[in-house]
């Protein structure tokens, strides 16, 4: 359990939280990694909170519990941030990436005194600008690899390659966008932690 | 008969997997006829053949031939009235017992 | 070469179908088993598979057309949850004393009321009478394993049964993990073709499947099919064994993980013996406390002496239920247990647990308070109170 890295998801019905957990379990099992990636369900609809979960880790995992004291967090929609303790039972060894349009300065004051690193990513900025769309979901991806570092980037990048090929075949032309979005990710993540921004 | 091989002394052994029957028409085995308390009879010159009593009858009892009813098969028949009521020309009437 | 993937608990099922490539498959849609028929019916809008998919207007329904099917001859099976096996319910046990070599993918998941949609074993065990070899999975490995194993058991001369597979709603079934997958040609081989030798569609031989039977023959049918569960023991083991030959991995009536030498046990069926796994190494690693797991694989026939015989040097068990039975005493799972260890002259103290009901959690950290429990029971020689809950709330 110790080489086990635990991440919750926390987002909206319809908004992709679950879709990303899985997508970095399919990205971090092609990497080699024995992984976990499964939804909290409750009778949720679209638009209510949901979370979901990653466990990555060297060894195979047995354990079917939910995760309550998460190495990561990933906050898809700041909105959260008021109606649910994202940063509950979080490692304070660990980090929080939001992704949100504000300041980190604005939300801190909504992480319950949380001491661990916290990270901002303005994914749908990153999208309009790789994509010209709004998919929040490969930034965040990158955003989470980049901080956990669950996986070494340049392999990370190798495997969405290979993975956007196979689900862009029929039109390659977004594919360069997308690499692009996870690039720029990580170039935001470096800044942030060589800014020495963190609290 | 499938009834010498299994019947009510069988042993559990010898009871086919899932009581499965491997004959057709086994119930011709069974006589119902034992059931019969009111016994129809068919009176052939009130007969005119017009075979309205067969299809009624709910244990195939009425035998036909070359296109004609012959007397009831009474081993199967239950004496249910049916074919009385049914025939426009009085040829059946019920009788009291077997 | 085994093919490493990773799937959920349903594609891992849905995956299984595709390689057997069996014949019938009516279902009707119930959460969290929908995707299975969903998956098995894109596959054959493909063109991968050739299986005639029956999609009918209940679960009452698509047993009573997977019986058919299977009476007819074909390899038939279906999947559902919760109350879609509660429609079932007249036809599991038709199908049983039909003696129809029928295949269910169960997804677990609690029964109503209230309504709840996450995993519980309320549902199988509620059905665990109806004359079906149950089989449960720990993880999505261990259910798509499973189910490629049950035609066989279900199929053998001496068997003639159909088979539950079951796994853990949700937790496995909408989980994905890790999975090592048969080749498509190893499986083809291994699973076969179903020949059956008596069938409705032989042209050859008058048959009648499911007659009347008065009380002169009703109870010698039922010795009959008690004896079609004892054989399925011996069977159950010979397909394990062909499939350990095949993969490598090897299945029996539970697995006994780190019991050898315990002194304390848990046994549990399903997903949450992976959580004790975690459990037991913690422990045994922080402590050196000897603890120990006894994961029920096959509850149907029921491996009594060999759970009792497993048991026999521990001090004290705690046996797990994810479903009440409202006897108001033990569990499905504490109750048999329990009679074993009975049978067996066992010394054993022993404690029943209900845990994780409507899908409530259970963490590495309650089955460490389990251990402690059970260590106290041991040393005290004194149970407090037979029946107890994991994670309920309480004043």
């Amino acid at each position: 359990m110790e080489n086990t890295v635990e991440i919750r998801w926390h987002g909206r019905g319809g908004q992709g939280a679950k879709t990303a957990a899985l997508l970095l379990a399919d990205v971090a099992f092609k990497g080699g990694k024995y992984v976990q990636g499964f939804p909290e369900y409750g009778p949720e609809r679209m638009g209510a909170p949901i979370t979901a979960y990653n466990r990555i880790s060297a060894e195979p995992v047995t354990v079917h519990s939910n995760i309550y004291d998460p190495d990561y967090v990933v906050v898809v929609d700041d909105g959260l941030l008021e109606s649910t303790d994202v940063t509950h039972g979080l490692k304070e060894t660990g980090a929080i990436i939001i992704n949100t349009e504000k300041e980190k300065e604005a939300l801190l004051p909504l992480l319950h005194g949380y001491r661990g690193e916290v990270y901002t990513l303005d994914a749908k900025a990153i999208s309009m600008q790789a994509l010209g769309k709004n998919y929040p979901n490969s930034p965040m991806l990158a955003a989470v690899v980049a901080v956990s570092g669950v996986m070494e980037q340049e392999e990370f990048l190798k495997e969405m390659l290979d993975s956007f090929r196979h689900k862009f075949a029929k039109k390659p032309e977004v594919i360069d966008g997308n690499m692009k979005a996870l690039e720029l990710t990580f170039a935001e993540i470096t800044k942030a932690k060589k800014g020495g921004v963190n609290p | 008969m499938i009834s010498e091989r299994i019947n009510e002394n069988s042993p559990w052994q010898d009871i086919t997997e899932g009581n499965k029957i491997f004959e057709a028409a086994t119930s011709k085995e069974f006589c119902t006829g034992e059931w019969r308390t009111s016994t129809p009879v068919w009176e052939q010159e009130k007969c005119k053949q017009c075979l309205l009593c067969t299809p009624v009858c709910p244990d195939s009892s009425i035998p036909v031939c070359d296109q004609k009813r012959e007397d009831f098969d009474y081993d199967h028949c239950k004496g249910c009235g049916i074919c009385a009521k049914v025939c426009p020309f009085g040829a059946i009437t019920m009788k009291e017992g077997k | 070469m085994a093919v490493r993937e990773r799937l959920s608990g349903n594609e891992a099922v849905a995956y299984a179908i595709k390689q057997i490539n069996p014949d019938v498959m009516p279902a009707f849609p119930i959460t969290p088993s929908t995707e299975i028929p969903q998956y098995v019916a894109n596959y054959i809008a493909n063109g991968e598979i050739d299986t005639e998919f029956i999609p009918v207007e209940s679960e009452h329904s698509a047993m009573s057309a997977t019986v058919g099917a299977s009476a007819a001859g074909a390899r038939a099976l279906t999947a559902t949850s919760s109350c879609g096996l509660a429609l079932m319910w007249e036809e599991l046990y038709v199908a049983a004393s039909n003696r129809l070599p029928i295949v269910l993918a169960l997804v677990n998941r609690a029964l109503s009321g209230p309504i709840n949609i996450n995993a519980d074993h309320s549902d199988s065990m509620g059905a665990r009478d109806s004359g079906w070899i149950q089989i449960y999975a720990e993880s999505n490995q261990e259910v798509y394993d499973n189910f490629l194993q049950a035609f066989l058991i279900a199929e053998h001369k001496d068997v003639m049964l159909p088979v539950m597979i079951c796994q853990d709603g949700f937790i496995t079934s909408h989980g994905v993990e890790n999975i090592l997958l048969v080749e498509d040609d190893q499986v083809k081989e291994f699973v076969g073709e179903r020949e059956p030798e008596h069938y409705l569609l032989n042209p050859n031989e008058t048959l009648a499947v499911g007659p009347y039977a008065v009380s002169s023959y009703y109870m010698e049918t039922k010795r009959g099919q008690r004896e079609a569960m004892i054989n399925a023991r011996k069977v159950i083991l010979e397909v394990a064994d062909r499939f350990q030959a095949m993969t490598g991995r090897q299945y029996g009536f539970f697995e006994a993980y780190r019991l050898e030498d315990a002194d304390y046990a848990v046994v549990i069926i399903g997903s949450a013996a992976g959580t004790c796994k975690a459990a037991i190494e913690q422990i045994r690693n922080t402590t050196g406390k000897k603890v120990g797991l006894l994961k029920i694989r096959v509850f149907r026939p029921f491996p009594e002496e060999e759970i009792a015989a497993a048991l026999a040097h521990v001090k004290a068990v705690a046996i797990l239920d994810r479903s009440e039975m409202f006897s108001a005493t033990s569990g499905p799972l504490g109750a048999e247990v329990r009679a074993a260890l009975y049978q067996a002259k066992g010394t054993a103290e022993t404690v029943n647990y209900f845990y994780g009901l409507g899908g409530r959690d259970i963490t590495v950290e309650d089955f460490c308070q389990v251990y402690e429990n059970l260590e106290k029971i041991a040393t005290e020689h004194k149970v407090t109170d037979m029946y107890e809950y994991i994670g309920l709330r309480t004043k």
